[in-house]
């Protein structure tokens, strides 16, 4: 019965409503979602996600378009997951948990055949790494296991935008220093930097023989950058930054 | 918890799952089964895209229906075997290459789509090959000398993306295609995805940086795919000089 009523409020989120013991999006729920950027990141704190990470970046478009799809099916797998929590047999709950993101991940993947097709093709081997991301289990296995659905969908979506936030930061440090570009291969016009698919005129473009983009043709692409290897210190210099900036972090041992 | 509850429990969430899914994909089969074709004939266009922007149809441009129209009214899909000769009995849409690949030379037959534009024809050929993780594909389009490439376009299955992935996503690397020859004299020699940068300008193109193997994949696909099609290309070259009825 608690569980119903949960749903509900979490799902009309009318802040109206004044019935429960605790605000529906208190100080608590912010941190859910706040902490895993930075203090708590999936990858650089945590380190889970990070062969997807190493993969996808080389591109920041792609990085993007793994992100929001990591958003969505970390937030949703946590909803549902808390929902069962308490059904769930101990015994087999990871291939349960392994269930439910499956077949959200085939859900998506089959919505965007009939809604983007240009959009599955683009995706289409992100899409199975979605399953193997160890962001996802490992949240249900933490959070949304112990947790009612609200709290855990925001626990789901904050994780998905820690991950994201450091896989667009590394994608735009790849693809700059190693392409010469930002946004290539976007559908949208976001060409900032560099030949892309159409002719769109660019803020900056090291490729340009005449105006304002010949002030960086002095640069020549990193080829360093683009293989995966580059995602692996990228990630390790952020991890660094971080650690020297909240010693918290740091392990005393 | 005992055992029956887990086996009733995994029983369940089973079949609901199964038959969420299986809804959900035969509900929505016709409509994913448009998109891709769809997909697949704005590809084949794709490699035409240079004389379709001359002609005042930039392929950004066109709608779904334009796309289907033009498949409609000016492309001819022509199936031919091995020998080159075309074949009349067979279905065009049904042709799988990855099925033809595995069959015996001399029963294959391969599709081609004869694009025509106010009188110019354009030969688009589709080939198949394997990249570094799976299968790679793609269509080349020659102009109606049947020599000099007007465009290709790639797919993959599964080439890591910005890496290998690149030679469906990397417009720029496709475009070097334009203008290269796949005959030198009389001599087939295709085109070649060159390591460091193409040296022969008429017949190579330039690799990806990190992408060596899908790139080696890329040459052989197009060595393949387009000695498959030699017989009916020499068959149209020759037809150029003096008239096809003759040969026949």
């Amino acid at each position: 019965m608690a569980e119903s009523t949960e749903l509900k409020t979490g799902v009309v989120a009318d802040p109206k409503k004044p019935a429960e013991k605790e605000p529906l999006f208190g100080k608590k729920e912010k941190i859910l979602i706040t902490d895993p950027l930075l203090d708590n990141n999936p990858i650089t704190i945590q380190v889970l996600g990070v062969c997807s990470a190493l993969a996808v970046t080389s591109l920041v478009y792609p990085s993007l378009v793994m992100a929001v799809a990591v958003i969505f099916v970390t937030g949703m797998s946590s909803f549902a997951t808390s929902l069962m929590r308490n059904i769930i047999p101990k015994a087999v709950r990871l291939i349960v948990q392994l269930v439910i993101i499956a077949t959200l991940v085939t859900l998506v993947n089959e919505a965007l055949k009939v809604l983007a097709f240009p959009v599955y093709k683009q995706l289409s081997v992100y899409i199975g790494l979605i399953i193997t991301n160890c962001i996802v289990m490992g949240r249900l296995e933490a959070f949304a296991m112990a947790n009612k659905p609200w709290r855990a969908l925001l626990d789901g979506i904050g994780n998905g935008l820690g991950y994201g936030l450091i896989l667009v930061a590394v994608g735009v440090v790849r693809e700059l220093f190693g392409k010469g570009s930002l946004f290539a291969g976007s559908p949208i016009a976001m060409n900032i930097i560099g030949p892309s698919n159409d002719t769109t005129q660019y803020w900056i473009n090291t490729a340009a023989d005449s105006g304002f983009g010949t002030y960086f043709s002095w640069y020549a692409n990193n080829n360093l950058m683009v293989l995966p290897a580059a995602a692996m210190f990228v990630i390790a210099v952020f991890i660094w930054v971080q650690r020297s900036y909240n010693t918290k972090l740091v392990d005393a041992s | 918890m005992n055992t029956k509850y887990i086996y009733t429990f995994g029983l369940i969430m089973t079949v609901v799952v199964a038959l969420a899914l299986a809804g959900f994909r035969t509900l929505t089969a016709d409509a994913a089964a448009r998109n891709e074709d769809i997909f697949n004939k704005r590809e084949i266009l794709a490699t035409v895209a240079e004389p379709l922007a001359e002609a005042g149809m930039p392929i950004g441009d066109l709608t779904d229906a334009d796309v289907l129209r033009i498949f409609d009214e000016q492309v001819e899909q022509l199936v031919v075997n091995s020998a080159g000769e075309p074949v009349t009995d067979a279905d065009f849409a049904s042709i799988d290459l990855a099925k033809e690949y595995k069959k015996p030379e001399a029963q294959r037959i391969y599709p081609v789509n004869i694009f025509d534009l106010d009188g110019d024809k354009y030969y688009v050929f589709s080939v198949r090959g394997n990249g570094l993780w799976d299968a790679i594909w793609g269509n080349i389009a020659l102009a109606s000398d049947l020599n000099t490439v007007t465009g290709a376009s790639f797919d993959h299955a599964g080439e890591t993306p910005g890496l290998g992935a690149e030679i469906k996503d990397n417009a720029g690397w496709k475009s070097q295609f334009e203008g290269k020859k796949i005959y030198d004299g009389d001599q087939f020699v295709s085109i070649i995805v060159r390591k460091g940068g193409a040296v022969d300008m008429e017949h190579e193109v330039d690799g990806l940086s990190g992408a060596t193997v899908t790139g080696d994949g890329v040459t052989k696909m197009l060595y393949n795919g387009l000695k498959a099609y030699q017989p009916y290309i020499d068959e149209q070259r020759a037809g150029g000089e003096t008239t096809s009825m003759n040969l026949k």
